[in-house]
């Protein structure tokens, strides 16, 4: 039987999927939602710097999730109009949502994710603070594993987790894959 | 320890858990820095030694292909797999051992009764389930269904969680063929009545067929007087290993059912002209079955059977009642599923909580629980949830464990907040 016990990201990512649930196109004429890429702080106002600084210090669990749930909140909110099926990321315990929009001036691809669960809404939090507002190619660059080692979130994350963080850049990636290829 | 105590002194000195943890050697580890709390028994129970060390002893003296080899360790490997089936046929009082067929659990028990049954369904033909169904025992129902034009349809279930009693009567008709449906909601906990209402199916004519993975970690099913046509369970949720379970089946059913997988074991005879089938239990078991898994099976209910079922029973309702007393300790926890009778499951929401983030953080706290639609999506879409967290007991788990339990979520609550 499929289980998804304690498992809040799909391991399912394709670049076929990637542009099949997520049409970069279409919001690009969306100003409102143009502006809501462009404002998030996760990688413009709170860096890299701030999450890695913020983890040195803590060394209990509570502490731990604290910080990341308090990350989490700085998620902008997602617009309800893109609750829908095609960004929906399927067969996850948490209900996961991811949005893209690639701006043509800056050449730098945005991203949004929500989630209905505080950790999933942190660690995704996490992600974006590595990833949004690069580039298709500096996204691509980045080295996502080594950030985790750095945060010590793999040991203090279920391998399931882990998985699933890896699965959801994994789908990230895609989507700069597909943005660089044109 | 206070709890403990009173515990004794109401009954249950026949019953000595911090003993009965000792024989299962994994509830010692620690998790994440905490001492293991192992509230997923529904998903999988722990093993006992008795099960480590009969599949060990298996593999260190006597492994060889059962039912085969002209020599001794072929012959003593046969015995013990077969003295196995024995100990499955007393525990669910089959009447042969002829009707004890190994699969490889629950889920391909249903299996083998959907496919075997279809060749008599036509359109129109009726499958009853229940709304509170694990997806074992729909999803098969449907396959068969859309092959055969044939339709499923679920007996409702109230806002307690228990089986709408008048949902099934008005739904038992001359087009139901099947009736297939869980002894033991693994959801919500609920004990179904199911005797009554395989009763009412039989006098129709209706095969009937109870899920019984959840009822057997608890109670001790006796397939006589419940009277049902098969009944399924398997090993792991049982103690036993996983890998292994059991379809029990009326013996002329099973006479008539067709083979699910053909190959070595289940033939009498092979030719290019004609093949014919083995005799029963073989008929169903084509390959070398799981021998170490079936040995560590009869271990595990023998390991039961050693044990006063009664006070077993006993102390997992005291687990369950100490939990309910709890809830209201937890602002805003509701349970999911009231029913009058239930085994010690509890599945609750708490507002304002996802049941993703109470599993992740209780897990911090080396407490185990499952969350998630526990392979029961019909009934998530009944309780309008996507989801719930859910601790299931068994009775190596303490009332201690019971409180910790609370505590942890009470911490949760106050770091959410």
């Amino acid at each position: 039987m499929p289980s998804v016990a304690g498992f809040i990201f799909c391991p399912r990512s394709s670049a076929d999927s990637a542009a099949k649930t997520h049409s970069i196109d279409k919001y690009t004429d969306m100003a409102a939602s143009k502006e809501l890429f462009l404002e998030n702080p996760l990688g413009k106002d709170t860096t890299l710097e701030d999450v890695l600084d913020g983890f040195e210090f803590l060394d209990d669990w509570e502490e731990r999730y604290a910080f990341i749930i308090d990350l989490g909140k700085q998620l902008p909110d997602f617009p309800d109009d893109q609750r829908i099926e095609e960004n929906y990321v399927h067969g996850c315990q948490s209900q996961v949502w991811l949005i893209s929009h690639y701006d043509e001036d800056s050449g730098k691809l945005y991203l949004l994710i929500d989630s209905d669960a505080l950790i999933v809404r942190g660690l995704a939090a996490i992600i974006l603070v590595a990833l949004n507002g690069k580039s298709p190619r500096d996204l691509l660059a980045t080295d996502v594993d080594e950030l985790f080692e750095q945060l010590d979130l793999f040991r203090h994350i279920s391998p399931t987790r882990g998985n699933g963080l890896r699965a959801m850049v994994g789908k990230i990636r895609d989507i700069a894959a597909a943005q660089a290829a044109g | 320890m206070t709890d403990l105590s009173v515990a004794n002194n109401t009954g249950m000195a026949a019953f000595d858990v911090e003993k009965v943890r000792q024989d299962f050697p994994i509830l010692s580890r620690q998790v994440n820095g905490k001492p293991l709390v192992y509230l997923d028994n529904g998903a999988s129970a722990q093993k006992p030694l008795a099960v480590l060390e009969a599949m060990d002893h298996y593999y260190r003296t006597m492994h060889s292909n059962v039912h085969r080899g002209a020599h001794t360790l072929g012959d003593e490997a046969t015995t013990a797999f077969e003295g196995a089936r024995e100990t499955v046929r007393r525990f669910i009082n089959a009447p042969s051992t002829r009707e004890v067929i190994w699969t490889r659990g629950t889920t391909e028990a249903i299996n083998i009764v959907a496919n075997g049954l279809a060749p008599r369904l036509r359109k129109g033909d009726e499958i009853l389930v229940s709304q509170m169904e694990h997806h074992a025992n729909i999803v098969p129902w449907q396959m068969v269904a859309e092959r055969t034009g044939a339709r499923v349809l679920p007996v409702q279930v109230t806002p307690e969680g228990e089986l709408d009693l008048d949902s099934f009567g008005t739904l038992l008709n001359e087009r139901t063929r099947v009736l297939a449906i869980t002894q033991v909601s693994n959801v919500l906990g609920t004990i179904n009545p199911v005797a009554p209402l395989l009763e009412q199916a039989r006098a129709k004519g209706v095969i009937t067929v109870v899920d019984g993975a959840q009822a057997v970690p608890h109670f001790r099913p006796d397939v006589q007087t419940l009277g049902c046509d098969f009944y399924v369970f398997s090993s792991h949720k049982l103690f036993g290993p996983t890998g292994i379970g059991v379809l029990y089946g009326r013996e002329q059913l099973l006479e008539e059912l067709p083979p699910f997988q053909g190959g070595g074991e289940m033939i009498e005879r092979v030719s290019f002209e004609r093949t014919t089938w083995n005799t029963l239990p073989y008929k169903f078991e084509a390959g070398t079955p799981p021998i170490a898994e079936a040995i560590g099976l009869g271990a595990a209910i023998d390991y039961l059977e050693g044990m006063d079922r009664n006070a077993l029973e006993a102390a997992e309702s005291e687990l369950l009642e100490r939990a309910n007393a709890l809830v209201e300790t937890v602002p805003g926890m509701r349970v999911i599923g009231q029913a009058k009778r239930k085994v010690p499951v509890m599945s609750f929401k708490i507002d304002g909580l996802h049941p993703s983030d109470i599993g992740t953080l209780l897990d911090q706290q080396g407490i185990a629980i499952r969350t998630g639609h526990h392979c029961a999506m019909p009934l998530m879409d009944f309780y309008g949830v996507p989801g719930t967290a859910r601790a299931s007991f068994a009775f190596y788990n303490t009332l201690e464990e019971v409180g910790q339990l609370f505590n942890a979520l009470r911490k949760i609550q106050r770091l959410l907040a």
